[in-house]
């Protein structure tokens, strides 16, 4: 350290700095994402077609609108894993005032807001009971499709409104549709709300350091009940699309779900211990998982063999980042 | 010279961006214990790291009985006999003492399980050995602070010991805990073992240590015999520079009456806290481990539950119940467990100062990080932080720059009680003067502050008055000229003096 130590630092520094952690895991994940670009490219001509792309974002548009909140809530180091069974109360709520004959607003309105009921209510359990978010979540999730399945029984809902359709079928603007316009309007808010507000920054502070947080005067239980009754919202979101897709409501709806999204947000290299992060790096992760579900699709290969896929890639991409620095510090010791 | 155990020759570390170790040399001797001392951020928990493997050199040798040796992992040294005592040692509340003792190297019956009955039998073999009383079945969660660093020790010997590093152990200790681990190393030394002593505090290299070794910034700086030097001497090779005064107390005029707690009980820590803080005062607060000084803070901050009595800041009463509401009545805490409370480790220097302003900084809840910055250089210049840069994550400063920074965090706050738990604890010379300098310089701009500390110069050299705290309850208050090291501590330990 006979170095002479700077005493003043430029801002410079510190946009290079952000720069260059920026340029190692979405960088990476670009990358990815254009080799399964080219790939199914040469392996089937009607991958570039604009119609069969804007199909394919259907398979990843609601799932990817959970993951954003998803993202926020695993960097603050807590969990939910009922977001699958929200969509499934959800949208069993939203059947039963439809078939009262409630209007197009009024059906969607009621899936948001039961959305966020959920949420909250994961919130409550978690912050005023002190309970761990994994055990509060893995309750609600049977709780909450327990309900859905008591309300419906093996009913299935179709009589929605007329103009319900255009959530999840409609289209802004040539090839694209209603989810994926949306998709992207949340992803730019999700973006600003994490790197751009106080709230983000709160965000990585608790999802750190929860105890040092609350000693710097953060209102930590409050900071986690919004991000949950946020994660609640947008599951809300997300069923109001899928029912309007499916145009039917079983309770049964979305089965599975959560893991794939929980995927979505490591693959996108947010930390699973919590702290660490980016939208940007869970926006590619999606594309990339919507690339891969499609071109599979194109080969006619079979769901099974789809998840197998899908669980490799996952494991593949998160160690490789390890393995390199591994390989590296190898490399550098024999030096 | 010759006959060292444990050698280390021109030993080098660097990470990125710092030379952390620079040709370094270290000897020690069976039978003896050598002292090591500098300053923070010169290198001793790397070299301590090195010596039991979980740091690898980039150059250098170091050399056991005569051989060359290469430690992989920390496994390869625990084999060789070397073993180290922490600074925090990590320890697992929820096993019991024998089972932390024999941690990772279980005793084994044939079949492959673990032999509880030796384990249990060794433990207590050990812990009678450093005469420490405790029952190896009670779970760790139940013991004083005190008496888990026993365990740690007796950890640390649970393996035929050549080498004991001792590292800063006294930081956590109260009074009467540190002689019994002066008689421990003492014990250790007849035994025949090389010693090597981290610490801080003079007082104990001169009753402990038989020789020294000095490093600064990274470097060797020279080593030799105990009796040959003396307190000063030591002082300018650790520095390079003399240091007059430690405590450098100015005479402020002390105003009006700004802080008082009056009738404050708590349901098992502390009961009828009663005392008030004037304008530009110091008010040191003196107890053992267990007294309830923290508690007492903490309560004040917000930050404990189940709390009754008053609190009045300038004769208006004031409800605090978490920290944030503290923090908008003007009174700040620098905690004395400044990993896990004061600071956010993995965030850069510049966010964890601007943390408790967010608020005040953002515009229309968007974050103003020139603004950020710009706080951050005031306060952390202020506070001559050493960094390479504002934005570089905190766990990458040594000790001393990290409290800086949790102090340059809360002054940004513009506060008008900041209430400093131990800001001394595990902290070098150096940086220890500049903490103490800059509470003189906060009086004098008009603060006041409340000082827990169970350094008793520190206590005796800083405050202008003293309240000694024992067993949850306030024992005495003295006032600057009345003090003296005897009534302090007999009030403390529950003693009578008339006062």
């Amino acid at each position: 350290m006979d170095t002479t130590i700077k005493k003043s630092a430029t801002p410079d520094s510190m946009f290079t700095s952000k720069l260059q952690g920026l340029l190692r895991w979405e960088s990476f994940l670009v990358l990815i994402v254009f080799l399964v670009c080219v790939m199914n490219s040469y392996l089937s001509p009607y991958f570039l077609d604009p119609w069969n792309l804007s199909d394919a974002t259907f398979n990843f548009t609601e799932k990817a609108l959970i993951a954003l909140p998803m993202a926020m809530l695993i960097i603050a180091k807590e969990i939910d894993i009922s977001v699958a069974a929200i969509i499934s109360l959800s949208s069993t709520l939203m059947g039963l005032v439809a078939q009262m004959g409630a209007p197009v607003y009024v059906v969607a309105f009621v899936g948001v807001l039961a959305g966020a009921a959920c949420g909250l209510f994961n919130g409550v359990l978690v912050t005023r009971f002190k309970i761990p978010s994994i055990v509060v979540t893995i309750g609600t999730m049977s709780l909450f499709r327990g309900i859905s399945y008591i309300l419906l029984g093996d009913q299935v809902v179709r009589d929605y409104p007329d103009g319900f359709e255009f959530f999840g079928q409609g289209y802004v603007y040539w090839v694209f549709s209603f989810e994926l316009v949306l998709f992207a309007f949340f992803a730019l808010v999700f973006y600003w709300l994490l790197h751009r507000t106080t709230f983000g920054r709160y965000t990585y502070a608790i999802g750190n350091n929860p105890t040092a947080s609350y000693y710097s005067g953060i209102k930590v239980d409050k900071h986690r009940l919004i991000l949950f009754t946020l994660v609640g919202v947008m599951s809300g979101v997300a069923s109001v699309l899928l029912t309007s897709r499916l145009g039917s409501t079983r309770p049964s709806i979305a089965m599975g779900w959560e893991l794939s999204i929980i995927t979505m947000v490591v693959l996108g290299g947010v930390s699973i211990l919590g702290g660490s992060g980016t939208i940007a790096g869970v926006v590619l992760a999606v594309i990339l998982m919507g690339l891969v579900t499609f071109g599979m699709g194109l080969l006619n290969i079979p769901g099974i063999v789809m998840t197998i896929i899908v669980g490799v890639m996952l494991i593949t991409v998160v160690s490789l980042p390890v393995l390199i620095t591994l390989y590296k510090n190898k490399k550098a010791k024999a030096l | 010279m010759n006959n060292a155990i444990f050698s280390l020759k021109k030993v080098s570390k660097v990470f990125p961006g710092v030379r952390a170790l620079d040709g370094v040399d270290l000897h020690l001797y069976p039978g003896q214990v050598t002292a090591l001392i500098g300053e923070n951020g010169a290198g001793k928990s790397t070299l301590v790291k090195t010596m039991t493997g979980i740091y690898q050199p980039d150059g250098g040798e170091i050399i056991f009985n005569g051989k060359p040796v290469q430690f992989h992992s920390p496994h390869d040294s625990h084999a060789l006999g070397i073993t180290a005592i922490h600074q925090e040692t990590v320890l697992f509340d929820d096993l019991t003492v024998a089972e932390n003792i024999f941690l990772g190297n279980y005793p084994m019956t044939k079949h492959f399980s673990i032999d509880w009955s030796t384990m249990v039998t060794r433990s207590q073999e050990i812990l009678s050995s450093i005469n420490a009383q405790m029952d190896p079945n009670q779970i760790l969660r139940e013991l004083s602070i005190g008496q888990k660093h026993m365990v740690g020790i007796a950890r640390a010997l649970s393996v035929d010991a050549k080498v004991v590093i001792l590292d800063e152990p006294t930081a956590a200790l109260s009074h009467h805990e540190i002689h019994e681990l002066y008689e421990l190393v003492n014990t250790l030394r007849d035994q025949g073992k090389a010693i090597l002593f981290i610490t801080h505090k003079f007082d104990e290299i001169f009753t402990l240590a038989d020789r020294y070794t000095v490093f600064r910034d990274g470097c060797y700086v020279g080593e030799g015999f105990i009796k040959d030097t003396n307190e000063a001497q030591l002082v300018e090779m650790m520095v390079a520079r003399s240091i007059e005064a430690t405590y450098p107390k100015k005479d402020v005029e002390i105003g009006e009456t700004l802080l008082e707690v009056s009738n404050l009980c708590h349901t098992t820590e502390f009961a009828d806290i009663s005392f008030s803080l004037k304008k530009g005062e110091i008010l040191g607060v003196y107890g053992l481990v267990g007294s309830g000084r923290t508690e007492v803070m903490q309560a004040l901050f917000g930050t404990t539950d189940h709390v009754t009595g008053t609190v009045k800041m300038n004769g208006k009463e004031v409800i605090i119940h978490s920290p944030k509401e503290a923090i908008d009545n003007g009174i700040v805490y620098v905690p004395e467990e400044r990993q896990k409370q004061g600071i956010v480790l993995e965030l850069p220097i510049y966010q964890n100062v601007s943390l408790p302003q967010m608020e005040r900084l953002a515009k229309h809840g968007q974050i103003d990080e020139e603004g950020e910055m710009a706080l951050a250089r005031q306060y952390c210049e202020r506070l001559q932080v050493k960094a390479s840069c504002w934005d570089e994550k905190v766990m990458n400063l040594s000790g001393g720059n990290q409290q800086k920074v949790v102090i340059a965090k809360w002054l940004a706050t513009n506060p008008k009680v900041i209430i400093l738990d131990e800001p001394t604890k595990g902290i070098d010379i150096g940086s220890k003067a500049a903490v103490h300098e800059f509470m003189s310089e906060l009086v004098d701009s008009g603060l006041s502050v409340i000082m827990v500390s169970s350094e008793l110069p520190e206590i005796l050299g800083m405050s202008d008055r003293i309240l000694v705290m024992n067993e949850g309850l306030i024992v005495g208050e003295l006032s600057r000229a009345d003090a003296t090291p005897e009534k302090v501590v007999s009030l403390a330990t529950g003693g009578s003096v008339a006062c």
